[in-house]
C-alpha cells in the first residue's frame, strides 16, 4: 500500500489515458469523427450482426452427394481401363454397381483376368484401395484420398461462394469454415434476405440433356431415361404446376466450359440468360449440336428443367440462351451464379438469423439504458454505503466501462446484445472487488489497527479472495466463448475483458485514489 | 458513518439452520427433478429446431386477430403471441413446416397475410435452425455446463483442499438445478442466451462460495483449536455483509437489465436473476453445511491431512 512506485503510477496512467481516447469515439456521433484531430483514434466497436441489422447464414455442404458423384467418375474411368482401347485387350465384367460406403464393386468374367485387372487398376488410379475377394474386384477410395476431397469441396464451395456474395455488393461480408462441412456467412445490412439465399444458397448445376421421345408417361422408361420436370410457378414464386419431361440421365454436356454468362432480353422482349461457352465448351457443344439436329434438347438447373427448344441447325459460336419466365433481376442474379461456377456439391442452409436494421437500433437503445440505468444505481450504492470509498471505487467503475470499450475497440471484437449484458454484469460485478477490500478495512480498522496499517491489510488480504473469485467466472466465460456461437461469444468475450479490467481498476485505481487521499489528509481514524 | 445492510457484528447460527436449510434445497431439487420429467424444458427454436418470425404491426391488433388472419392465409399450427409490445408480436413454426432455404420468403408471405388486418408489416427479426444444429446446440451446452463445472472443481481443488471444492460444487449444482427448475415450472423458454446465464451462474455461484471459503480457510489457520461449524458459522457471519452487498449490486444492474434491457435480453436477465439470489442462499446455507458434512464422514484422513499441513507450515 504504502509502495506505490513511480513506474507503477505511470503504468496506470498511460492506461487509463489510452482507454479513454480509445473509448471516447463510440460515445460521439458518427458525423462528429471527422472533427476530431487526426492524431486521436476514431476507430469505433464493431456490432454484432443482432445490433446493426444482417443476416447470418449457416450452410452445409452436402458431401456424401459430393462423394456419390465422385464414386460416379470413378465408375466411368474404371470402364475405360478395363476396356483399352489403345491396345485392344479387353477385360469382361458384370454387375459393375457402386455405393458411398462400400466403393465401386464388380465381377470379373474370366477368374484368370482378376489380378490383372487389379494390377492394372492399381497402376492406373491414384487415391483408391483395389482389393479382390474370389472374382469380385473393390475399388474404394482411402481414408486420406476421401479427407482430401472433403476439403478440397469445402474449399471450392468456399471460393465460389465468396465470388457470388462479391458481386451481390454487401459491404463488409465475412465468410468462413466451420469444421469439416459446414460454411458461416455474414452480410451485414443486408434487407432482401430471400433474394441473398437464392444466390448463396444454389448449386448451379448446368446440364443439358437430350430429350428421350421414345419415352411414354405410364410405360415402363427405357435403360438411361429419367423423369425431369419443369416447375411453373405463380408470382409469389410457389410452383403450381410441374411439367414432367423423359430425358436422358446423362448430361450431353455440362456447364463447367463456361465462360461468360450475362442477362439479356429475347426477340420478344422476355429476360433471359445468355450464357456462352470456353473454346472447348464451344467445340463440344458444336459437336453435340451438330449431331442431333431435329432432336430435342433440355436445359437442366440443378435438376429442373428451363426450356427444351428443338435443336433446327448446328450452333458453332458457342452460345446459348436459358428462358424461362425469369424476372430481369432473376436472370441477373442467375448469370452471377453461372459466373461464379457450380458448387461441387449441394448446400443446404441449415440456420438462418436475420435481424432486421430496426430490430438492432431498438436493442441498442435499450442496451443503451440499461447499462446508463444499472451505472447509476451501483454509484449511488457504493456512496451510501462506503462515503468517500464509495467515491474513489465509483472513479475506478468509470474507468473499467471505458477500459473494456476501449479493449473491445482495439481488439476489433465484436458488440453483441448479451455483450452489453455482459457490461451490465461487469458493472454488477466490479464493485465486488471494491467491496471486498472495504469490508476488510472495516475488519481491521474496528481491530484498532491504525488507517495505514488497516487499509494495507486490507488490500493485501482482500487480493487472493479477488484472485480467486474472479477466476472460476473467467473458466465459466472461457468455456462459453469456446462453444458459443456469434451474440453468446459476445457475452463471454466482454464478460472475460471485463472481468479482468475489472481487477486492473478496482484493485489499482481505487489504490492509488485512496492513498492519494490518505496521504494528504493523514487521518485519526477512519471512517467507513 | 456509511449505511451498513447488516449490524456490524452478528453472530447469527446459520449452520444450526442446516439441517432445515439442507431438506428444503433436497426438497427443491427433487420438485426440480420432478419437473423436468412430468412437464419438461420448453426448448426455443436453438435447441429445437423451427422458425421464428419478429414483426411489428402498424396498428394494434389482438393476438386472436391475427391468428385468423393467418389461418385464412394458410398457416396452421403457429404460435402466435405479443412480444414486450402489443404490437411487437412473436410467430413460431416447429422445425418440420418450413423448407429451409425459404425461411425468408415465408417471413414475407407471414406478413402479407397479417398486412390484412395489421397495417404495415416490419419483419424485424427471422430464425431458422435446422433440427440438426439444434441437437448439436443441445450437445454442446451441456458439455459447456459440464466443463466449465469440472473446470471449476479442478481449480478449487488445486487452491483450497477437496473438501472445499465438494461444498462448491454442490452450491453450484443447487442453483443451476433451482433455475432450471424455475424455467421449468413457469415454462419459460430455454434459448441459447438463458444457457449463458446458466454458464454465467455457475461462474457467480462459485465466487460467492469462494470468498466465504477463503475466509474459512483463513479462520481455519487463525484458530486452530476451534470445531469447524464454530468456524464455518464464524466466517459466513463476518462475510455476510459482504455477501449481502455484492447480492444487492447485482441485482440492481439486472432489475436494470431486465426491465429496460429490451425483450431479447429479457429472458437472460431473469435466468440470472433467480440464479443470483438462489446463489447468495446457497453460499450461506448450503456450501458451508456440505463441507461441514463431508468433513465429519471422513474425519480421520482430514485430520491426517491436517496434521501435515501444520507441520509443513512450522517447518517453513
Amino acid at each position: 500500500m504504502l509502495n506505490f512506485p513511480l513506474w507503477k503510477k505511470l503504468m496506470v496512467a498511460t492506461i487509463l489515458v489510452w482507454s479513454l481516447f480509445a473509448a471516447l469515439p463510440n460515445l460521439l456521433s458518427t458525423e462528429s469523427h471527422s472533427e476530431l484531430p487526426s492524431f486521436l483514434p476514431s476507430k469505433t466497436v464493431n456490432l454484432g450482426l443482432d445490433l446493426q441489422g444482417g443476416s447470418h447464414l449457416v450452410l452445409q455442404v452436402d458431401m456424401d452427394t459430393a462423394l456419390k458423384q465422385s464414386y460416379e467418375n470413378l465408375e466411368e474411368e474404371i470402364k475405360s481401363i478395363l476396356r483399352n482401347r489403345n491396345t485392344g485387350t479387353r477385360i469382361g465384367y458384370r454387375g459393375m454397381r457402386s455405393h458411398i460406403e462400400q466403393g465401386i464393386a464388380f465381377t470379373i468374367v474370366n477368374a484368370d483376368e482378376v489380378q490383372g485387372a487389379a494390377q492394372k487398376l492399381r497402376k492406373t488410379l491414384s487415391g483408391v484401395m483395389v482389393l479382390t475377394e474370389g472374382s469380385t474386384v473393390t475399388v474404394t477410395y482411402t481414408v486420406e484420398q476421401l479427407h482430401q476431397m472433403r476439403r478440397h469441396a469445402l474449399e471450392q464451395t468456399l471460393e465460389i461462394l465468396r465470388m457470388r456474395v462479391d458481386e451481390f455488393g454487401v459491404s463488409e461480408p465475412l465468410i468462413q469454415r466451420q469444421g469439416d462441412d459446414r460454411v458461416i456467412i455474414e452480410l451485414p445490412g443486408i434487407t432482401d434476405v430471400g433474394r441473398a439465399k437464392s444466390i448463396v444458397g444454389r448449386t448451379a448445376q448446368l446440364t443439358f440433356h437430350l430429350v428421350d421421345e421414345n419415352a411414354r408417361a405410364g410405360h415402363r422408361l427405357p435403360a438411361g431415361t429419367g423423369i425431369f420436370y419443369e416447375n411453373i410457378r405463380d408470382e409469389n414464386g410457389d410452383i403450381i404446376q410441374k411439367i414432367p419431361y423423359f430425358l436422358r440421365k446423362r448430361p450431353a454436356l455440362t456447364g463447367e466450359n463456361l465462360n461468360k454468362a450475362g442477362s439479356a432480353f429475347d426477340e420478344y422482349g422476355n429476360p433471359v440468360v445468355s450464357i456462352s461457352f470456353d473454346s472447348r465448351g464451344t467445340r463440344k457443344f458444336g459437336e453435340m449440336t451438330k449431331n442431333n439436329v431435329g432432336r430435342r434438347m433440355a436445359i437442366v438447373l440443378d435438376g429442373a428443367v428451363y426450356s427444351a427448344p428443338v435443336l433446327r441447325e448446328p450452333i458453332l459460336g458457342g452460345s446459348a440462351q436459358i428462358s424461362g419466365n425469369f424476372s430481369v433481376t432473376e436472370a441477373n442474379d442467375l448469370s452471377t451464379v453461372l459466373r461464379a461456377g457450380a458448387l461441387p456439391a449441394p448446400i443446404e442452409i441449415v440456420e438462418e438469423r436475420t435481424v432486421g436494421p430496426s430490430l438492432g437500433q431498438d436493442s441498442i437503445d435499450a442496451g443503451r439504458v440499461a447499462v446508463v440505468y444499472g451505472f447509476i444505481i451501483v454509484l449511488i450504492l457504493m456512496v451510501i454505503f462506503y462515503g468517500g470509498f464509495g467515491l474513489a471505487a465509483n472513479v475506478a467503475l468509470l474507468f473499467n466501462v471505458a477500459l473494456i470499450l476501449a479493449v473491445m475497440t482495439t481488439l476489433g471484437a465484436t458488440l453483441t446484445l448479451p455483450g452489453i449484458a455482459g457490461i451490465v454484469l461487469t458493472i454488477g460485478m466490479a464493485v465486488d472487488a471494491n467491496i471486498l477490500i472495504f469490508e476488510r478495512i472495516r475488519e481491521e480498522t474496528r481491530r484498532g489497527l491504525t488507517p495505514m496499517i488497516a487499509m494495507d491489510t486490507g488490500f493485501r488480504s482482500a487480493f487472493t479472495t479477488i484472485l480467486d473469485a474472479n477466476i472460476t467466472t473467467l473458466i465459466a466465460a472461457v468455456v462459453m466463448f469456446g462453444m458459443g456461437s456469434g451474440p453468446i461469444k459476445g457475452f463471454a468475450l466482454t464478460l472475460s475483458v471485463g472481468i479482468v479490467s475489472s481487477m486492473f481498476t478496482a484493485i489499482l485505481v481505487t489504490r492509488w485514489i485512496l492513498l492519494t487521499w490518505l496521504l494528504k489528509t493523514r487521518p485519526k481514524e477512519l471512517k467507513i | 458513518m456509511a449505511l451498513r445492510l447488516v449490524p456490524e457484528k452478528t453472530s447469527i447460527n446459520f449452520l444450526g439452520l442446516r439441517f432445515i436449510c439442507m431438506g428444503l434445497s433436497l426438497f427443491f431439487i427433487l420438485v426440480t427433478t420432478g419437473l423436468l420429467f412430468t412437464k419438461g424444458l420448453n426448448y426455443g427454436i436453438d435447441f429445437a429446431g423451427g422458425t421464428l418470425v419478429q414483426v411489428k404491426t402498424e396498428k394494434v391488433v389482438p393476438v386472436g386477430d391475427l391468428r385468423t388472419a393467418m389461418q385464412r392465409g394458410g398457416w396452421e399450427g403457429l404460435v402466435i403471441q405479443e412480444y414486450g409490445s402489443p404490437d411487437e408480436i412473436l410467430i413460431r413454426m416447429p422445425g418440420d413446416l418450413v423448407d429451409p432455404s425459404k425461411a425468408g420468403n415465408i417471413a414475407t408471405k407471414m406478413a402479407n397475410a397479417l398486412g390484412e388486418v395489421g397495417g404495415e408489416i416490419d419483419v424485424r427479426r427471422v430464425e431458422y435452425v435446422g433440427p440438426q444444429i439444434g441437437d448439436e446446440l443441445k450437445r454442446k451446452g451441456l458439455i459447456a455446463i459440464l466443463l466449465s463445472a469440472i473446470a471449476i472443481l479442478i481449480y478449487v481443488s488445486m487452491r483450497f483442499e477437496f473438501r472445499f471444492a465438494v461444498g462448491a460444487v454442490a452450491a453450484l449444482v443447487h442453483d443451476v438445478m433451482l433455475t432450471v427448475g424455475v424455467f421449468s415450472l413457469l415454462q419459460k423458454e430455454i434459448s441459447m442466451p438463458v444457457l449463458a446465464a446458466l454458464l454465467t451462474i455457475i461462474g457467480y455461484s462459485l465466487n460467492d462460495t469462494i470468498v466465504v471459503f477463503d475466509r474459512v480457510r483463513e479462520n481455519m489457520r487463525r484458530f486452530k483449536k476451534k470445531p469447524l461449524v464454530d468456524i464455518l458459522n464464524l466466517s459466513v457471519n463476518e462475510m455476510l455483509n459482504r455477501t449481502l452487498m455484492m447480492t444487492v449490486t447485482t441485482v440492481v444492474v439486472l432489475i436494470s437489465l431486465f426491465v429496460y434491457g429490451g425483450e431479447v435480453i429479457h429472458d437472460f436477465a431473469f435466468a440470472l436473476l433467480v440464479g443470483v439470489v438462489v446463489g447468495t442462499y446457497s453460499s450461506i446455507y448450503i456450501a458451508s453445511p456440505v463441507m461441514l458434512w463431508i468433513n465429519s464422514s471422513t474425519e480421520g484422513e482430514i485430520k491426517k491431512d491436517s496434521d501435515k499441513e501444520t507441520a509443513e507450515e512450522i517447518s517453513a
